[in-house]
């Protein structure tokens, strides 16, 4: 029987994306198409199984070797830091990780700034690197109420048109760091399917190269 | 008369490894739970988790629940002793980096401290490599250098949070980044593509190191170069049942380690499961001016990958009731386990335990 490959792709619309990618670089999945609730596929022939993950997970199946190969956003690499190999950057889902605040906001270096995130180790290291006193307040969603109702100075989040922060009177003061989904692989699995993902990898990389 | 079936995966592991560290006359360190804290803290970076499990002993020192294996060996090892080859199978006590609490995790591994020439290095690789085959027949060694790395980081004229930068994207095969992060602090071009050449290589010796060593001449110690790519290929051609492989995304804390740095994996066991090096950097922050390399296996990561047939609780179950004779029953229990099996007699039979045979045993001794 043919050793699977076992990749890992976010749910969503990004997800589709990179699959189409996939598909054109020539490792396909014909049953992802049907119109069912399925989350596991596979390309027996070809040795494919794919499976759709909640985006912020994917880098845990990757990690844990249950994936082989899969695509994260960095946002999420960089929050949760993963021992994995980070081997593209697939130029999809660009956003960008940065520090917003309340258009009235005037910065007090005097003072501890108060910073509302969900990413709190990427506001962490973004503030030490400039040696910022910080007091992060981790929170889970809805980031952009807590500088308005005073639980916060600052938030920092993902952008991607910026028009939710305009509707909340918030304005970007800083980017962190630019976003895009990566392809990552499990660094075992990397070594005993090295043939078939480097060949993923090329196909991949062919059709970002002919984008840009 | 020793049943080894009995013993977890693991343990029959631990149980090979020692076997065949000995083989190559390295002698077991015995060594204590506790270390001074004191030890840790002066080489906190050499640790792979600073969260240490400390508490006060009796005389009011502060003592940790070893992290780490490694330091002591040195510590405690003699300057004068030409080569001191140990091998260890301890508990060491880390915090596990994805539930955040502290494990006990079980590591095997050797250290070949001291006068440390071209053969020890061969010998401590090769150990490595039958280590990996000993555990599985899917197996492969990745071997870099931090000598040649290093050469090539530092042809790129970088500063030092630059290459702390270059040195993460390395280790995670970065290249899109790497390449950027080069780029933008001034590094030339052709040093850049030489850099990501490196990193991106990855494969047996025989196929990698002749069209790499020459693109490599330029920049690094050719006797440096020549060593690593000879030793590679010997072992290539030496070690059965391991796959060796060059690698130069593994790197380890520069502070520590130099020259040859090495990672083990099994097919099926999602992390590497052995790491070693020369850790020459270590021993010289410990005042010491001989060298060392080392490797260890962490146990813990074979517990699912090489368990038992966990199936059944027990071969044979022996149900018995009130009238059975404690003699005769013993006797037919011991009978029945004679050939390795794992019988269990019972009075009345548990709702979810699962075995392979039923036997009843009656009164008069029958079954």
């Amino acid at each position: 029987m043919k050793q699977m490959l076992n990749i890992a792709l976010p749910k969503g619309r990004l997800g589709e994306k990179v699959y189409a990618m996939f598909e054109k670089a020539g490792f396909p999945c014909p049953a992802i198409h049907e119109d069912n609730r399925k989350l596991i596929f596979e390309n027996e022939e070809l040795g494919l199984r794919f499976f759709w993950a909640k985006p912020s997970d994917v880098p845990i199946y990757v990690e844990r070797g249950v994936a082989d190969i899969g695509v994260a956003g960095k946002d999420i690499l960089l929050e949760y830091r993963p021992d994995v190999y980070e081997l593209l950057d697939l130029d999809l889902g660009k956003c960008r990780m940065a520090v917003a605040a309340p258009k009235s906001f005037h910065d007090d270096p005097r003072r501890t700034l108060r910073v509302a995130t969900k990413f709190s180790r990427i506001a962490a290291n973004y503030y030490a690197a400039q040696g910022r006193e910080i007091d992060i307040i981790h929170l889970n969603g809805s980031i952009e109420i807590a500088p308005i109702i005073g639980l916060s100075d600052v938030i920092v989040d993902i952008v991607e048109t910026g028009t939710t922060l305009k509707e909340n009177d918030l304005e970007v003061i800083a980017t962190v760091v630019p976003i895009s989904a990566r392809l990552i692989a499990n660094k075992s699995g990397y070594k005993f399917k090295n043939e078939t993902i480097e060949e993923i990898v090329r196909g991949i990389a062919a059709q970002i190269n002919a984008k840009s | 008369m020793t049943n080894v079936s009995v013993l977890r995966g693991d343990e029959r592991a631990a149980l090979a490894l020692r076997a065949l560290y000995s083989r190559y006359g390295y002698t077991q360190y015995k060594m204590n739970k506790f270390e001074e804290y004191d030890l840790y803290v002066r080489n906190k970076d050499f640790l792979i988790s600073d969260n240490i499990i400390t508490f006060t002993d009796t005389g009011g020192k502060l003592m940790a629940l070893k992290p780490d294996v490694t330091l002591s060996i040195v510590k405690n090892s003699r300057l004068d002793a030409g080569v001191e080859k140990v091998y260890y199978q301890e508990n060491v006590y880390r915090i596990s980096d994805r539930s955040g609490s502290f494990r006990e995790i079980m590591q095997v591994g050797l250290e070949c401290i001291g006068q440390v020439d071209r053969y020890c290095i061969f010998e401590v690789l090769q150990l490595a490599a039958k280590s990996l085959a000993a555990i599985s027949a899917d197996t492969v060694l990745d071997i870099s250098h931090l000598g040649i790395v290093s050469a090539v980081l530092d042809a790129l004229a970088v500063d030092g949070t630059t290459r702390s930068a270059l040195l993460r994207c390395i280790g995670e095969k970065n290249l899109h980044e790497m390449t950027t992060i080069a780029a933008n602090a001034g590094a030339d071009a052709d040093r850049i593509a030489l850099l990501a050449r490196l990193v991106a290589a990855s494969g047996k010796p025989s196929d990698i190191l002749p069209t790499l060593v020459p693109a490599l001449s330029s920049l690094v110690d050719s006797a440096m170069l020549q060593d690593f790519a000879a030793l590679a290929q010997s072992l290539e051609e030496s070690v059965q049942g391991c796959t060796v492989h060059i690698d130069f995304s593994v790197v380890s804390d520069m502070g520590y380690y130099n020259g040859i740095v090495f990672k083990g994996f099994v097919a099926g066991v999602p992390a590497g499961l052995l790491s070693g090096g020369e850790y020459n950097g270590l021993m010289k922050k410990m005042g010491r001016t001989d060298r060392a390399i080392g490797f260890a296996v962490y146990l813990d990561a074979l517990e699912r990958h090489l368990e038992s047939d966990l199936s059944f609780d027990v071969d044979t179950v022996v149900l018995y009731d009130d009238s059975a004779d404690p003699a005769a029953l013993a006797a037919f229990v011991e009978a029945e386990s004679a050939d390795g099996k794992a019988v269990l007699a019972l009075g009345a039979l548990p709702e979810k335990l699962r075995y392979r045979t039923l036997r009843k045993f009656d009164g008069r001794g029958n079954a």
